[in-house]
């Protein structure tokens, strides 16, 4: 796409001299960049050039989940537009902010690219069509409404003329934009709604592709860096005597007090040299902190008399009270790190009148700002080029802290670009993890096994507390409740529970946490549907009909729920040796359910062989993307189930690499079956729904088949032979 | 100073001796399609061929190497996406974000030249590079598909 060609020119090339449809000068609008009579704009979202090639802009980014080739569908459906001519660029945030931010939120997170933009950018496709309609219509001297488009091609049936969209641009660009227009029914979609093929996979096969970790420009110089490893520690001194008469080291600077970086003509001599230089810390307050010392902050928080009220309805303390059966339980979910297989990184040059960054992020409005701010300058002498992601998940989200950095270093040598990237063990020990939390649940069974009441009481780490503390509800983290609600289009509980008690003992550690893919709905579902198998046990009610007698109410949850319990046979014996779990759950306004088939050996070694897995995304932009986010979701969302754990020791992170935090790999990997079921009336999520199906029914299943409850995550070197 | 042999052309590279190849591909000879992932020869986003071998390269010293050995990366592997896997790598749509996809690649184009005809169990054994994607069912279609079409 135009990214990559930018990043392979002069960032600062005249925009006249741009012969493709892409400003890359400063603040010139993208319309006027690309030159008179070129490529015309016809509007934000849409330019068309004189070989009928499309141009659709796009402000979300693209870091694997597909949503640019969702989007292009979307406004190339609108069109009418031929799709092998089809390609996509993306605005930068300093391009949108001098367009009074015409392409809207960039942010590309909480799996809104499509759903969040879908309005915007159809009306955008739809609009660019009624104008080249209109263009032709008024060259013909015939009504716009006589005449039709197919694959780009506007025809007049009654006089039997055609043209292309790419000749009638330039005079469509002058018209005036209809107020209103009509976007397509659904049912009618012809590109959109398909399993196309991903846009771009040939640089991804050929190592083509340009990352932004893989930027180059003319006299950029690397740096390698090293903030303090103890979370509110503090660094005392540094001696790099020898660090400095190394082989290609150009300076080392202090920065934002605690971090050093070397800056080298080659990143591994800033690395080697980064490894040479001693420092000295001051571990802080929390420097006794580990892991046991955060369990007993969350164990604290389980019976605390205080906590915020998530959801709630009857009395549930009555309920306990009255209770034929009362079942209690505690689970917990460890930290996680994302691991993006790309590690942070940014360019930037930094000069007292400018300061432009090459990065990936999942936010670029946000990395201009934090650039803005690093550099000093205001908002309209920064921008940010967009580079492609090597994964995101969340963590080029939360911060851009690697941005921040990059700004600072280059602001020491002005002129110079800088790349900074951070080694793997920086990348570990500088995360922005998914919080820990733990869960205490109380249910109550009537005489006929039914729940008539249930308390959860959360406890533990907020990702807004620390990351958003503006987006608290008068203290209260609504998020932590996610999938739990009474209501809402995001995340609402699936069951009708005559009282019910759902609250959150806020208890914060000192470590950094962030929106990691699925974020609390991960453990959310896990505590309540593991929980809810246990009460159906408890009932010695199948846990399918457990389930639904809860679920009168709640018809989108039930119909994914019975989706994947028809394909698994559910209620039918298994294969010999093979034993079923179940899961539904609400999240990012899709309802999602799966059903695992495990096996367990008599060495206790555990074996996943499928996940049936169901969506009702609303409506399916690519299935075929869909399928494979669905795939992927889980071979993330497993891995906490199975290995993955951060842990703390003495104020810091103990896990710095791959070696001691294992990843989930092949071998590890089940086969998964993916059922879409769009009802297609309303717009739900993708990139993260199904990522808290997994683990819970794979757990479940692991109870089927061993009569033993995992409670406490990762499974790691657990014992699952037959209890 | 040492001399590579990498996709087919002898080069002249200037470093300390301790520099892994992988920074030498990336920084001296400039092609970045081999990723840095880890640094200690886990994730394999760094594979690439020494002598039809699948080695990650991010932990391997310039000073084990030798002008005879003949290093292949994924610019090397074949003009314009030609090689079996590739094609069908673009056929299933394997990527994703795609930085770990070199690695994958190159990695399955050693297995299949060893073992034409792999099984899953070959190819679970042998794979073990890292995606975060999660792009496994794919990469295992992929690579059955392309061995059998390699074996005509």
């Amino acid at each position: 796409m135009n990214a990559i060609d930018l990043s392979r020119r002069n960032f600062l090339v005249s925009a006249g001299a741009a012969t493709g449809g892409l400003s890359l000068g400063f603040h010139v609008t993208l319309g006027e960049a690309t030159g008179q009579g070129v490529s015309p704009e016809v509007n934000a979202w849409v330019v068309i050039r004189p070989d009928d090639k499309i141009v659709v802009r796009v402000g979300r980014q693209e870091m694997g989940q597909g949503t640019l080739t969702g989007l292009a569908q979307l406004v190339a459906e609108e069109l009418d537009a031929d799709w092998s001519k089809i390609e996509t660029e993306y605005p930068t945030p300093g391009q949108n902010v001098a367009r009074k931010r015409v392409w809207g939120d960039f942010a590309t997170s909480g799996s809104r690219g499509i759903r969040n933009s879908q309005d915007a950018m159809r009306k955008g496709g739809a609009t660019a069509r009624a104008m080249l309609v209109q263009a032709a219509a008024n060259e013909w001297k015939v009504a716009a409404s006589e005449c039709s488009v197919d694959k780009g091609v506007i025809s007049h049936k009654g006089s039997n003329r055609s043209t292309t969209f790419g000749k009638v641009a330039q005079a469509a660009a002058k018209l005036e934009a209809p107020a209103d227009v009509k976007l397509k029914d659904p049912k009618d979609w012809k590109i959109a709604g398909k399993p196309l093929l991903r846009l771009y996979q040939d640089g991804k096969v050929n190592g083509a592709q340009v990352y932004s970790i893989d930027f180059k420009i003319d006299g950029m110089l690397n740096a390698a860096i090293r903030d303090c490893p103890y979370w509110g520690g503090s660094l005392k001194s540094f001696d790099a005597s020898a660090a400095e008469k190394m082989p290609g080291v150009k300076k080392i600077v202090r920065i934002d007090k605690n971090a050093v970086a070397v800056v080298a003509d080659t990143w591994w001599r800033a690395k080697t040299a980064l490894e040479a230089i001693k420092f000295d810390y001051d571990p802080g307050p929390h420097g006794k902190l580990d892991t046991a010392g955060i369990n007993a902050m969350l164990d604290e928080g389980l019976t605390a008399k205080e906590a915020f009220v998530g959801n709630q309805s009857g009395d549930v303390e009555k309920a306990l009270a009255g209770a034929a059966k009362k079942i209690e339980a505690t689970y917990t979910f460890p930290y996680q790190h994302h691991a993006t297989m790309e590690t942070m990184n940014a360019t930037a040059r930094w000069t007292a009148d400018k300061c432009e960054v090459w990065t990936s992020s999942q936010n670029a409005e946000a990395a201009l700002a934090t650039a803005s701010q690093a550099a000093g300058l205001p908002l309209d002498k920064c921008d940010v080029v967009r580079m492609d992601l090597g994964g995101g998940f969340g963590r080029r989200a939360t911060s851009q802290d690697y941005v921040r950095q990059a700004v600072l270093i280059a602001k020491e040598m002005p002129g110079t670009p800088i790349k900074l990237i951070w080694s793997r063990e920086e990348d570990m020990l500088h995360g922005c993890y998914h919080p820990t939390t733990k869960c205490k649940l109380t249910g109550a069974l009537d005489k006929d096994g039914n729940l008539v009441g249930l308390h959860m009481r959360i406890s533990g780490q907020s990702i807004l507390a620390t990351i958003r503390p503006e987006a608290l509800d008068k203290g209260r983290d609504m998020a932590t409740f996610q999938g739990l609600n009474a209501g809402g289009a995001e995340g609402k509980l699936g069951y009708t529970i005559p009282n019910l008690l759902v609250d959150h003992a806020m208890r914060n550690p000192p470590l950094r946490p962030g929106f990691w893919r699925g974020v609390n709905n991960n453990q959310n579902a896990i505590y309540l549907e593991c929980f809810v198998d246990e009460l159906a046990h408890a009932a010695g009610v199948d846990p399918l009909e457990f389930r639904r007698r809860m679920m009168k109410e709640h018809p989108k949850h039930l119909a994914v729920l019975n989706a994947v319990a028809e394909k698994a046979n559910w209620g039918k014996p298994a294969p010999a040796g093979i034993y079923r779990g179940l899961c539904q759950h609400m999240g990012y306004g899709s309802y999602v359910a799966a059903c695992a088939e495990i096996s367990i050996n008599a060495q206790g070694t555990l074996k996943i062989h499928r996940i049936i897995a169901a969506t009702n995304c609303g409506h399916a932009v690519n299935p075929a993307q869909i399928e494979r986010q669905i795939e992927g979701s889980f071979a993330y969302g497993l891995g906490p189930l199975l290995m993955q754990e951060i842990t703390v020791k003495d104020g810091k992170v103990v896990e710095e690499n791959f070696d001691t935090y294992p990843i989930l790999r092949m071998a590890e990997m089940p086969s998964v079956e993916s059922i879409i079921a769009p009802t297609n009336d309303f717009w739900g999520g993708v990139g993260e729904p199904t990522i808290f199906a997994a683990a819970p029914a794979v757990l479940n299943a692991i109870f089927a088949a061993t009569g033993k409850r995992i409670r406490t995550l990762p499974i790691g070197a657990q014992d699952l032979r037959r209890a | 100073m040492a001399k590579i042999n990498i996709n087919g052309r002898v080069v002249d590279v200037t470093v300390e001796p301790d520099t892994p190849l992988l920074w030498v591909i990336r920084e001296q000879i400039g092609l970045t399609g081999t990723k840095y992932g880890c640094g200690v020869a886990q994730c394999g986003s760094c594979t690439v061929h020494v002598d039809g071998v699948a080695t990650r390269s991010c932990a391997l010293p310039i000073s084990a190497m030798t002008e005879a050995q003949k290093i292949v990366t994924i610019e090397g592997l074949s003009p314009n996406s030609s090689h079996a896997l590739q094609k069908a790598w673009l056929a299933n749509d394997v990527p994703q974000c795609g930085y770990c996809q070199s690695g994958q690649i190159m990695a399955a184009a050693a297995l299949i030249a060893q073992t034409p005809n792999p099984t899953d169990a070959d190819i679970e054994r042998e794979m073990t590079n890292i995606c975060r994607c999660g792009t496994y069912n794919r990469i295992k279609t992929a690579i059955k598909q392309a061995a059998s079409a390699a074996r005509g």
